[in-house]
């Protein structure tokens, strides 16, 4: 039977991997989900199978009701709160590690086993990565959903507080993994790693929340893995690997989109990055005329224009604009006039953000253009409309080396002919630091809120 | 758990991190986040030692702390693979 078992736990194995693989293209992602989800199934029901479980009722009442919970999170969520989604369902994955590692520990310390050291260090690990994800990405989910503050928070003693609880925990780690014995000291570790969690996401802002859910992903991974060393299981090895590595692999895209460093956004903000900072910013601020644009004239605009691209931002996502984007894109298209989206890779609260909205919205993904791909097209370009979008469409972070976006890679807007920018207010962005931009003579700004702002303008391109 | 198989353990995990990352790299940014919500789905493995523990038999504190697991991972298999089905059904192209 164990034989068997293990040789399900193979194949399931290869479900993840391949499911995995078929997510490289569009046309075949769901069939790869599906193929991972059948995967687990296999893994779960083999797993029933095993002659340790001895009573179901427990097991039961847990699956139905975390199931039921989950299909209901899955399909009540609005496509604009999937980054706090992805986030909360990350943070319950880490915190089934850690419970798995407390009761191996307890049935271990209870029963006729007796602790090796490769077992207790592989508990510590679990438990520690798994309540750091639990705590971490409630936080996040917190942050994402408004209940707790987007903003940086700082609070006194940020760096030295959390290296010295780090360190408590290596040391208690430590004496667990010699002196395996009782429960309180690793639920007291337990503990810290929760408290460490909530310490470690509080100062990272809104904006630099597609690394953070990046690298929470990668902890919830890394967790399944070590409680796969705990149990000695190698389908949870590899399974937790997989989304190991893709969760480093987002962080570091999402990082190379900031241009900074991954200390430098789990620190918190931009403040710390040392060059300018906002308030360095505010005395060079940019002079110049804004020209401002109505519905009308910017329907005329459009009219005469032959290539539009579309730069979607998290203000789109705000306003819940995405389907009267879809609508200007359908109107421009009936005048002949070709459609494309440019996407920057940190557009938007998580990785992809932008081109779920749009999906959504029935936009064909073969429109939705990666900015590498799309930066170069820019200067044939007519009308660029920026919509909610302000720190990526900055031309500073190629020019102005005392910029702290300095050196982040940008669409180039400013390249075409005209750009029109649908912001509320010549407000600043993330970043806290002027657009210049807005004052380039062939910059339109477009005030309002998106999605009413979009809809008007579509009432007066029908008209044109 | 003696040395070697632990051994044995670490060469399976370092092999299948190089694996996810030729995997991964191949993912188009267009699907990223549908490839986060899915891959978090599958960390959600840990439902196989939430079930072992919570079906041990009598109510001791590692079955309780099992069952929990099971509710917590639970959530995240059937939330993450259904969110993932559900985004990836509406991208279309003409």
């Amino acid at each position: 039977m164990e034989v068997v078992s293990y040789l399900v736990y193979l194949i399931a194995s290869v479900c993840f991997i391949f499911g995995i693989k078929k997510l490289s293209s569009p046309k075949t992602a769901r069939q790869g989900n599906q193929l991972a989800a059948l995967g687990m199934l296999l893994a779960i029901i083999v797993t029933l199978l095993d002659q340790r479980i001895l009573t179901f009722e427990y097991i039961i009442i847990g699956v139905v009701i975390g199931s039921l919970i989950g299909a209901v999170f899955a399909i009540k969520v609005p496509m604009t709160g999937m980054p706090q989604m992805v986030g909360l369902l990350n943070g319950f994955g880490g915190g089934a590690s850690t419970l798995v590692a407390l009761a191996e520990y307890d049935r271990i310390l209870t029963g006729t086993d007796v602790f090796d050291i490769q077992t207790t260090i592989t508990i510590v690990l679990s438990v520690l990565i798994g309540a750091v994800t639990f705590t971490g990405s409630l936080i996040a989910f917190g942050k994402l959903q408004g209940i707790v503050t987007g903003k940086v928070v700082k609070y006194p003693l940020q760096h030295p507080l959390n290296v010295l609880i780090f360190l408590a925990i290596i040391v208690a780690g430590v004496y667990v993994v010699i002196n395996p014995a009782e429960m309180d000291i690793l639920l007291g570790i337990t503990f810290i790693s929760l408290v460490l969690g909530v310490l470690l996401v509080l100062p990272i802002g809104g904006a630099d929340m597609p690394v953070a859910i990046s690298l929470l992903n990668s902890y919830s991974g890394l967790a399944a893995s070590m409680t796969g060393f705990v149990l000695q299981n190698n389908m949870l090895i590899i399974a937790g690997a997989l989304v190991g590595a893709s969760g480093i692999i987002l962080t570091i895209i999402m990082c190379k989109g900031m241009n900074r460093s991954l200390m430098n956004v789990v620190l918190g903000g931009w403040a710390s990055a040392g060059v300018g900072g906002p308030a360095a910013a505010e005395g060079a601020h940019p002079k110049g005329d804004v020209k401002s644009v109505d519905a009308e004239e910017l329907a005329m605009i459009l009219d005469s224009a032959s290539n539009v691209i579309i730069v979607p931002g998290y203000g789109m996502a705000v306003a819940q604009a995405q389907h009267a984007v879809r609508d200007l894109m359908n109107i421009l298209e009936k005048k002949d006039i070709k459609v494309r989206f440019g996407i920057h890779p940190v557009a938007g609260r998580m990785p992809g953000h932008m081109n779920v909205l749009l999906a959504e919205a029935q936009v064909e993904y073969d429109k939705l253009i990666a900015m590498e791909d799309i930066n170069d097209d820019f200067p044939n370009t007519d009308v660029v409309i920026v919509i909610g979008a302000n720190d990526v469409v900055n031309p500073a972070a190629r020019h102005d080396q005392n910029s702290p976006i300095y050196g982040m890679p940008i669409l180039n807007v400013d390249y075409a002919k005209t750009v029109v920018i649908n912001k509320r207010s010549l407000n600043v962005g993330y970043a806290g630091i002027d657009n210049e931009l807005f004052f380039y003579p062939n910059t339109l700004m477009y005030f309002g809120d998106a999605k009413d702002a979009i809809s008007k303008l579509n009432n007066e391109l029908k008209e044109v | 758990m003696n040395e070697f198989l632990f051994l044995m353990l670490i060469y399976v995990f370092v092999l299948a991190i190089f694996v996810g990352f030729e995997l991964i790299t191949k993912v188009p940014p267009t699907l990223h986040t549908p490839l986060m919500s899915g891959s978090n789905a599958i960390s959600g493995i840990t439902i196989v030692g939430a079930l072992l523990s919570a079906g041990a038999g009598e109510l001791t504190i590692s079955t309780i702390l099992g069952i929990v697991a099971i509710v917590f991972a639970m959530i995240n298999v059937v939330g993450g693979f259904l969110v993932t089905d559900r985004m990836l059904k509406m991208f279309k192209k003409k």
